[in-house]
Formats: C-alpha cells, structure tokens, sequence
C-alpha cells in the first residue's frame, strides 16, 4: 500500500541524493588554467593493511605540506578515499574520485588486485593513474598503458633478484620458499628462483600460504624436514610479523638461514618487534638506516611529523609526489594536457628524493635502482631499522635479461616460476 | 467499493514514485545517474532478501553468494568463455538459482538463528570458490570486462534500462507475494506450526521462496555486471550479504517497498559520511543498532505504524461524532465507551 | 623429527585458544539464546587491552587480567545498554551484536591503528624447549596449559558449585528456573560477564603468538562459530571436542589442502547445521 509519506521519503530521498553527491567544488573548465591540481589519492585505510594505508596518505601529504601545497603557482588539494583493500571498493572510488570530485589524476593504493582494478578504469577514460606501491610486473611489461605510470615505485620481481645473487654468493645452493599465495608473490619468487636456478641453485619446495595464516607452525615442521641450506621468505604485514616470530620461536632462527623480500622487514612490520627481528637479512631500494644526508633529513622530517621511522609505503609516496612537482614544474603548471604531461612525467630524473642518488624511468616506465642487501639492527634507543650490507647498482624490473627476450617468457605465476631445470 | 478503492490509489502512489525515478536523470549528473543505478539495483537485491525474511520469517545471510555468482558467470562467459551476451544472462541466472537451490535444500531444515548461520557459512564457501579457483574466477584479481551493449554505455541510458528492469522484478515480486503462494509464505512466517497442522508442506513452500528469491537475487547480479563491468570476491562476500540485508531492514521488512527506500538511504548516506569522516564502518554499525532498537520494522513499516494509529484515531472520532449523533437514542454509558476505545 | 607428531601438537594448542575463546561463546549462546556475532571483536579488545597494559607495566599477567576484566565490563555495558531492548527476539540480538561488532572494530581501529601488535611475553615463556623429542615454543605449550586449566576451572565451576547449577539449568530450561524463584538476570549477568572474560582472555593469549590487527576479530569469530555449532550450544564438553575437531582440520587441511582453505571450516560447519543444528553435544529444550 503507497501513501504520501513513502512518497515524500522517495522525492526527499532523491533530493538528498543529488545535494549529497553534488558537494564539492564545481571547478570543471571554468577555471581551469589556475585552480587548483586536484590529486585523488586512494590507500586502504581499513583492513588488514590499514597501517599500511595510512602511511601512503602521510607519506604524501607531508611532501606538499613542506612545499606549502603550491607548485609552479598552482594550489595542490589532495582527496583521499579509503579504497577498503579490496578492488571492488577501490573502481568505485576511482569513479567517485574522477566523475564526482573531478580530480585530474589518480594515485595510490597498495595492493595489487586493487591497482589492477583502478588502471583497467583509467585505461577507458585516460586519465593520468600514479603507482608508487603497486608493484604488479604487468602495469610496466606486457600490460603497460600510457596513462599509467610507475613514478617511484618498483616491480615485483625487481628487488628479489639480487637476493637470490647475493644467496648464490654465501655459497648457498639448496633454497625453498615460503611465500602468500596471490601474484604479488608469485612474482617475488618467481624473480628469486629464476635468478637462483639460472645460477646454479636448486629450488627444493616452494610452499604457498593463504593470506592472513595465523599459523605458521604446519610450514615450520616441512620447512624443517626438508634441511634447506636458505630459505626465502615472501610475506608482507601480519603474516610477515607472524612467521618471524614464529620462526625465532620454534628455535629455527638460529639454525636455518633467511632471506626476506623487502616488505617483510619493512618499518611496518618491524617497528613493534623485538629480538626476533634482528639481524634478518632482506634486499629492497629503500634502506631507512642509510647513512646519508638527503635519507638522514627525510627520516627526521617524517619523525617529527608523524613520530615513527618511514616504511616503504611512506617513502614510496613522498617520493611520488615530489615526482609529480617536478612534472608540474617542467610544463609550468600546464597540467590539463594530459598527454603532453605524461611524457614529462616520464621523463624525470628525481633528485633530492632521501634514496640520495637520482632516479628515473626505464623505456618501460618502471624506476632503476640501486638495491641494497640490508639487515636489520637495533639502534641505540631501542628501535629496529634496516642498515645496509652491500648494494647491486643499477637494477632494472629486467635484471640482466633483455626486455623484449625477457617478456617473450610467460608472466610468473604460481604455476611458472622461472626456475631452470639443472 | 472498498478494494476498487484501494486499489487505484496503490496505482497512482506507484505511477508517482515511477515518474520521480523517471524523471531523476534531468535533475541530477551523470555521475549521480550512475549512483541511482547503482541504488535501483541493490533495491532489487533487498527486495529478493526480503521475500525470505519479510514474508517467509526466514533472515538470510548469504543471498550476496547468489547474487555474485550470476555476475562471475555472466562475465566468465562472455569475457574469457567468448560467448554471447544472451547465453551469459541465461547462464548466470540459472547459476544463481542453482546456488539458491542447494542453500535452499540445506537451510530449510532450520530456522531462525541457525538459518542466518547455514546461510552465512553457505555464502562463505561460495567466497573462498571463488578466492581460489584462480583459473575461472580469477582469484583475488576478479574478472573484468565490458558486457552491457553499446547502446547503454551512457550514464542516463544505462539508468532507465535498470530502471525498466527492475520496475518489472519489483512488480513481479509484488504479484508473487501477494498470491495465493505468497500467502502461504506469510502464514508460515506468522506461525509454523499452524500451518503444519492446517496441512500446508512447510519446507517446500520455504524451499520454492528460496529459489524464487534466488532466481531475483540474481537477475540484480546480472543487472551489476552490466553496471559495473567487473567482479571480485568482494562481490559475493559476507558483506554484501549484511549490506542487502540491512537495505531491506532499514527500508522495512516485509514491505518489499522499503527495500528501495532502504537502499537509497544507505548509499546516499555511505556518499554523504564518506565526504567528511573515514568512520563509514562505524556509522553502519550504529545504524544498525539503532534500527534494531527503535525502528525493527525499518522506515516504510514505522510510517505504516503511524499512518495506521492516525487513521484509527480518525476513525475513532468519526466513529465518536457518529455516536454524538445518534446519542439521542443510545445510552450515555455506549458513547462513553466508544470515546475510550478510540486512540 | 616426527611430523605427525608436531602437526598434532600444533593443533592442539591451536585447539587450546580456540576452547578458550569458543566456551565463552558458548555458554552465552546456551544460556542467553544469545549469538553474539561481537565475540570476534571482544576477543581483539582484550589482545589490544593486554598489548597496552603489557606494554606499560610489563606484566603479561596483569595484561590477561586487565583484558578479562575490561571485555567483562565492555560485555555488561553491550548488555544493560543495548541488548536489553530486543530481549527475546533471537534475529534483533544477532544483529543488533553484528553493529557493535562493526563499531567495535572501528574503534579500535581509530585507538590502537592499523599497526600489526604482539602481546609481550615475560622471558620464560619466550623460545623454544625440548619437548617430547621436538623442539618447540614453550609460549605454545603454556597456551595449551592454560586452556586445560580454564577447562577444569570451567568444569568445576559448573559442576560443583550453586551457581554452575543454575547455569545449566538455565541452558536446559531458563524459564522453569525463574519459576523457581530464582533471579535469572543475575545468573545471566554473571554468565555474560564470564563469557566475555573468556574472550578477552583469548584475546590476551592469542595476542601473543598470532598478534593483533584490524581483522583478527573476523577470523577468530568464524572459528568461534565453527567450534559451537560442530561441539553443541552451550556444552562445555562440546566446545573442547568442537575446538579439537576444528584446530584439527584447520591445521592439517592447511598441510593437506591448502587450496581449500576456507572450505575445510565452513564445509563441516555448514553440513552440521543443516543436519544436526545442535551440534555433537548440544540438546534440545
């Protein structure tokens, strides 16, 4: 049965909608020549990686917030939405973001399935999509889109490789791996046995868990039985928390030899650990511990601002927006062209980001750098960070491969890991 | 007299709130024409939900499963099967009501809680399917691809052709609970064991309300596939099912229209709060709260609730001027009855 | 090293928490009619609880004794402030408990952040021991300690003592109870109180060898539901088999089966309940 009341509560309701959703500034080609840079910058704020997310919104703002959120005369706004870790969430904020709030460019988020959701949105409308932390080997090999570009960020595969070298170099030769099981994975290891094999190394067992295991114990037993000379270790946030611990726990520390990816001994993970977390030994651009002046200065500016040593997600997108000024400087704040920005996006040298040395892109779009094999240690006050060991200069998401024999080989998978039959 | 009655001012109401809804795209963006769509099609979600809990008793957790599942098959097909647009849509419904089948064949043993439960664990084996089988689902990744026609690629004509679509599930959910069969169904919900004992085979007109709902739960999968171009896990997991559910509680259960209401509520609501604070999760919670506490019946059935006692107070002065009237002839002691029964 | 023998002990100890977390659910399930679908977010309150006091004091005692106490209190307040309103209608208390789980979470997730924590343990519980010819943590074995402890604490009280009797009483007829001039409310309070006191205890246990985060309360509120439903509504007895059958499955399923992940859980959940809805030890009223 209708009456008036459900019928106003519809009108009314509709009403609503359209006030609700047309907040914000209407600033679409009036002023477009001086108003604002709008950036749409999406992090997962919730879930399992919400500390994660967090740092991607700090990291950020604290480079605009000290160039006073002005470049080349431009006023920079930046608009966050919680893309709840988890893709479907993530495509409906990028249309928010882009159809709603009429951003210019996207930016952000953190885990793979979310930025593959993100760039297969932008593919159909072109708009500029920024990825410092989403490291899906695709988005710059076979699947690479003009609009999507991986300022200061990395590949999967990228970092694992001189790992596995530096593995091969302490005279390891029997290795397993112990891995999440979703591409992100599958692609670090994929990078750290191909170059393991291909140097003479053996992968005994590759072992994959579901994300968020609890439980590490059932591995441990394998992992033990099976007497590995290293094992390599590929797990990010809580479960990287958890199997460290777990590991020092069951009396493995001590006996078996790890390396970790970088996400593993990331500040994230490490910095509310203790004994267990010493001396772990991982590879990764970004190592906090650096002696170095431009490294030393952006620890302590991201210290004071937010009272923590930067993790890899901070990092990669302070660094990110001080690429993006540098491209608003080289058009002079002409960002509307998209295209003509994109190109020189891609070609900036990043100087002055705290990895000291200046970064840019590959043919491909992704950044080359230089790695560090890093360990851990405990600082004087207490806290943990990564201090480097030795470093592999000039690292590209090929390796030593040449690019297009590289990608005539199948994408790693869980199913093809690149490891060369003896 | 009476039933002509109500009948045509039911007619009127509905051609009103169709013509609003008609009438929206020129009100309103193109982004906002989109979000419109977005809330018609998890109006039609609700309404399937509240075919279940509104007129058979039973409050379910999984239908977001069924409902995902006709979208992953749907975009399976055309995208990575290659095959057309009108066997996708086929297949998908009938995927999803096969899904509804098997829930239901399981679930209508229980009731209550447990039904909530089973439902629940259901809807999440049918998430990690589809989190694993990596080779057909996608795995975490999801499966993307472009099913709608081009001639609905635009916001507003996307919009009136879910429009037209589910005005038609929503007028097809209304004649079923409103049948003979659907009756049936809100006996069983009033009491069980009536009907048992009138002789009414309880399980069986639980089971066919579960696979009609099913077989709604998944044409508005359908309807998402082509709105969204996309699916994931998240698509068919525990949260979408909690979301449709409280759509149809907010709205009002049991009032099939309260789904639509309740679904403009939330998304407009989630748009709004997402604009000053991150506490989306929080403000969800409280409505719930607050909804279980103060307004069970959800918004449609708490303004049946009013409209009922002001109409009954109506009557009772009608019926006490009436009764003034004729008090020549009645005894003081009637009219002072009548004027307490009135409120 | 005996593989068997590791996996079974791992399950076991796993068991232990999940007997912990599960009774408490439980007996608020058997005796209350209520499922409180919060129980995953109590849990994570008390870890967060004891992370802070642990961390403060220093004391991983006066951490568990700090969660218990203050998830106790936060289970009262959800009672008397929230769940007094829809007493007696099962579908509003489950999901009036689903909205505070959710602002639960929230809230904690504002307090505490995102940050992955790990409830600090005093030395001697740190590392591993000789054990039954296995190396093995010691935090481990104290968990499955503790939980055969709480078990006997939990046997005794309702076995042996007025208040146990009642208990059980009421989980086989509350009504017939209160006929019997005895205050229901009060046992119902002390019950609640006590139910989430068990979570929260979890949650200072569980704190420290599987660490807190933003959806731990999820997962140990769907292994929480598995343990009651397969043990039985308010079973003592059926919570520790339920927790056993559980850990078991998800241990050796994660060795077995890892791609079935999540059906290994729910499979036998959902198989339970469309059959046998009161579980293996639980009885009808």
């Amino acid at each position: 049965m209708m009456n008036r009341r459900k019928f106003l509560k519809a009108t009314g309701a509709a009403a609503a909608t359209s006030a609700a959703t047309s907040v914000g500034p209407w600033v679409h080609t009036a002023s477009a020549q001086t108003g604002p840079i709008r950036i749409g910058l999406m992090a997962p704020l919730t879930g399992v990686v919400a500390a994660g997310g967090r740092e991607v919104v700090e990291g950020f703002n604290l480079y605009w917030e000290q160039v006073g959120k002005k470049v080349a005369g431009r006023d920079i706004e930046v608009i966050v939405e919680d893309d709840g870790a988890n893709p479907d969430t993530s495509l409906q904020k990028a249309r928010r973001l882009v159809e709603q709030r009429n951003v210019h460019w996207l930016v952000g988020n953190i885990l793979a399935n979310t930025g593959l959701a993100v760039a297969e949105y932008v593919k159909g409308n072109g708009i500029p999509y920024f990825i410092p932390v989403i490291a899906a080997d695709e988005l710059t090999q076979r699947k690479r889109l003009n609009n999507v570009v991986r300022i200061a960020g990395y590949s999967s595969s990228q970092t694992p490789r001189p790992i596995a070298d530096y593995g091969l170099k302490q005279g390891y030769k029997k290795a397993v791996t112990i891995s999440q099981d979703y591409a992100f994975g599958h692609e670090q290891c994929g990078g750290f046995c191909q170059t393991f094999t291909e140097g003479g190394g053996q992968i005994m067992q590759q072992f994959w868990n579901p994300l968020n295991t609890a439980d590490f114990s059932p591995y441990l037993a394998q992992i033990q039985n099976l007497k590995p000379d290293v094992v390599f270790v590929m797990e990010t946030g809580a479960d990287a928390s958890r199997f460290i611990q777990q590991f020092a726990n069951f009396g493995l520390k001590d006996k078996i030899p790890v390396l970790y990816c970088q996400n593993a001994t990331d500040q994230s993970v490490i910095r509310t650990m203790g004994p267990e977390a010493e001396n772990l030994i991982s590879g990764a651009h970004f190592c906090e511990g650096r002696d170095e002046a431009a490294n030393n200065k952006f620890l302590a500016d991201y210290n004071k601002a937010y009272n923590k040593l930067p993790s890899i997600y901070g990092f990669s997108h302070y660094s990110g927006a001080m690429w993006l000024a540098e491209a608003i400087k080289r058009v002079n704040g002409k960002i509307e062209d998209k295209v003509a920005f994109l190109n020189e996006v891609r070609q900036v040298k990043l100087t002055g980001s705290p990895l000291g040395k200046s970064v840019e892109l590959d043919p491909y779009g992704n950044p080359v750098y230089d790695i560090y094999i890093r360990k851990t240690v405990k600082r004087p006050d207490g806290k943990l960070w990564n201090v480097p060991v030795t470093s592999y200069p000039n690292v590209g998401q090929f390796w030593k491969y040449a690019p297009e024999q590289y990608m005539s080989q199948p994408p790693y998978s869980r199913t093809y890991q690149g490891i060369k039959k003896a | 007299m009476n039933k002509l009655h109500k009948v045509s001012k039911h007619h009127i109401w509905t051609a009103i709130v169709l013509a609003a809804l008609a009438l929206l795209p020129f009100a309103i963006s193109g982004y906002q024409t989109s979000l419109a769509t977005q809330m018609l099609i998890f109006a039609a979600l609700a309404m399937s939900i509240d075919i279940l809990a509104g007129y058979a008793g039973r409050t379910p957790l999984g239908h977001g499963a069924i409902f995902g599942v006709a979208t992953y098959v749907l975009l399976y097909y055309v995208t990575t099967a290659g095959g057309s647009l009108w066997g996708g849509i086929a297949l998908g419904i009938l995927a999803a009501v096969g899904t509804a089948v098997v829930f239901g064949a399981l679930a209508i043993r229980t009731s209550g809680v447990y039904f909530l439960l089973l439902t629940l664990a259901l809807g999440m084996i049918v998430w990690g399917v589809s989190l694993r089988w990596t080779s057909v689902t996608g795995g975490e990744n999801g499966i993307r691809g472009t099913v709608k026609p081009e001639w609905l690629a635009s916001h507003v004509n996307l919009y009136y052709f879910t429009l037209a679509i589910t005005s038609l599930m929503a007028l097809a959910m209304w004649r079923f609970v409103n049948s003979p069969f659907g009756l049936t169904l809100k006996g069983i919900r009033e009491s069980e064991t009536r009907m048992k004992a009138l002789g009414y085979n309880v399980p069986l007109h639980v089971f066919i309300g579960f696979v009609v709902s099913g077989f709604f739960a998944g044409m508005a999968g359908i309807l998402y596939a082509f709105y969204n171009s996309f699916v994931s896990p998240s698509t068919v997991e525990l949260r979408q099912s909690v979301a449709g559910l409280l759509m149809a509680i907010v709205g009002g259960i049991g009032t099939l229209f309260g789904s639509l209401i309740g679904s403009i509520v939330i998304i407009t609501l989630e748009n709004l709060v997402s604009l000053y604070t991150e506490r989306w999760s929080m403000v969800l919670g409280l409505m719930f709260i607050f909804t279980m506490i103060f307004a069970p019946e959800g918004l449609v059935g708490k303004a049946r609730q009013l409209m009922a006692r002001r109409q009954a107070r109506l009557s009772g002065a009608a019926t006490l001027s009436a009764a003034a009237t004729q008090g020549a002839a009645t005894s003081p002691s009637t009219a002072g009855r009548d004027k307490g029964g009135g409120h | 090293m005996s593989m068997l023998g590791f996996n079974l002990l791992n399950g076991a100890t796993f068991a232990a928490l999940l007997f912990v977390v599960g009774s408490g659910f439980t007996l608020i399930f058997g005796l209350m009619r209520i499922v409180n679908l919060a129980h995953g977010a109590l849990y994570l309150l008390g870890g967060y609880v004891a992370f802070s006091v642990a961390m403060k004091t220093g004391s991983f005692a006066l951490g568990i004794a700090c969660a218990a106490g203050a998830v106790a209190i936060a289970g009262l307040l959800i009672d008397v402030v929230l769940l007094r309103f829809v007493r007696g209608n099962d579908l509003r208390q489950v999901l009036l408990t689903v909205g505070v789980a959710l602002v639960l979470n929230d809230a904690m997730l504002v307090i505490w952040g995102g940050d992955t924590f790990t409830v600090p343990v005093p030395q001697w519980l740190q590392g591993p021991v000789q054990f039954l010819g296995m190396t093995y943590p010691v935090y481990r074995l104290f968990v499955l300690g503790v939980g055969v402890a709480i078990f006997l604490g939990l046997w005794l009280l309702l076995n042996k003592t007025r208040l146990g009797a009642l208990i059980r009483a009421g989980v086989d007829d509350a009504e017939m109870v209160e006929a019997m001039g005895v205050n229901i409310r009060r046992v119902f309070i002390y019950t609640l109180m006590l139910g989430t006191a068990l979570a929260g205890i979890g949650g200072a246990l569980g704190g420290a060898f599987l660490s807190l985060y933003p959806t731990a309360d999820a997962e140990i509120l769907v292994f929480s539901l598995a343990v009651v439903i397969i043990g039985g509504r308010g079973s003592l007895a059926g919570a520790a088999v339920g927790a056993l059958l559980v850990a078991m499955l998800a241990t050796f399923g994660q060795v077995w089966f890892p791609e079935l992940a999540y059906f290994v859980i729910f499979g036998p959940m959902a198989v339970l309940l469309a059959f046998r809805p009161l579980g293996l030890f639980g009885r009808a009223t």
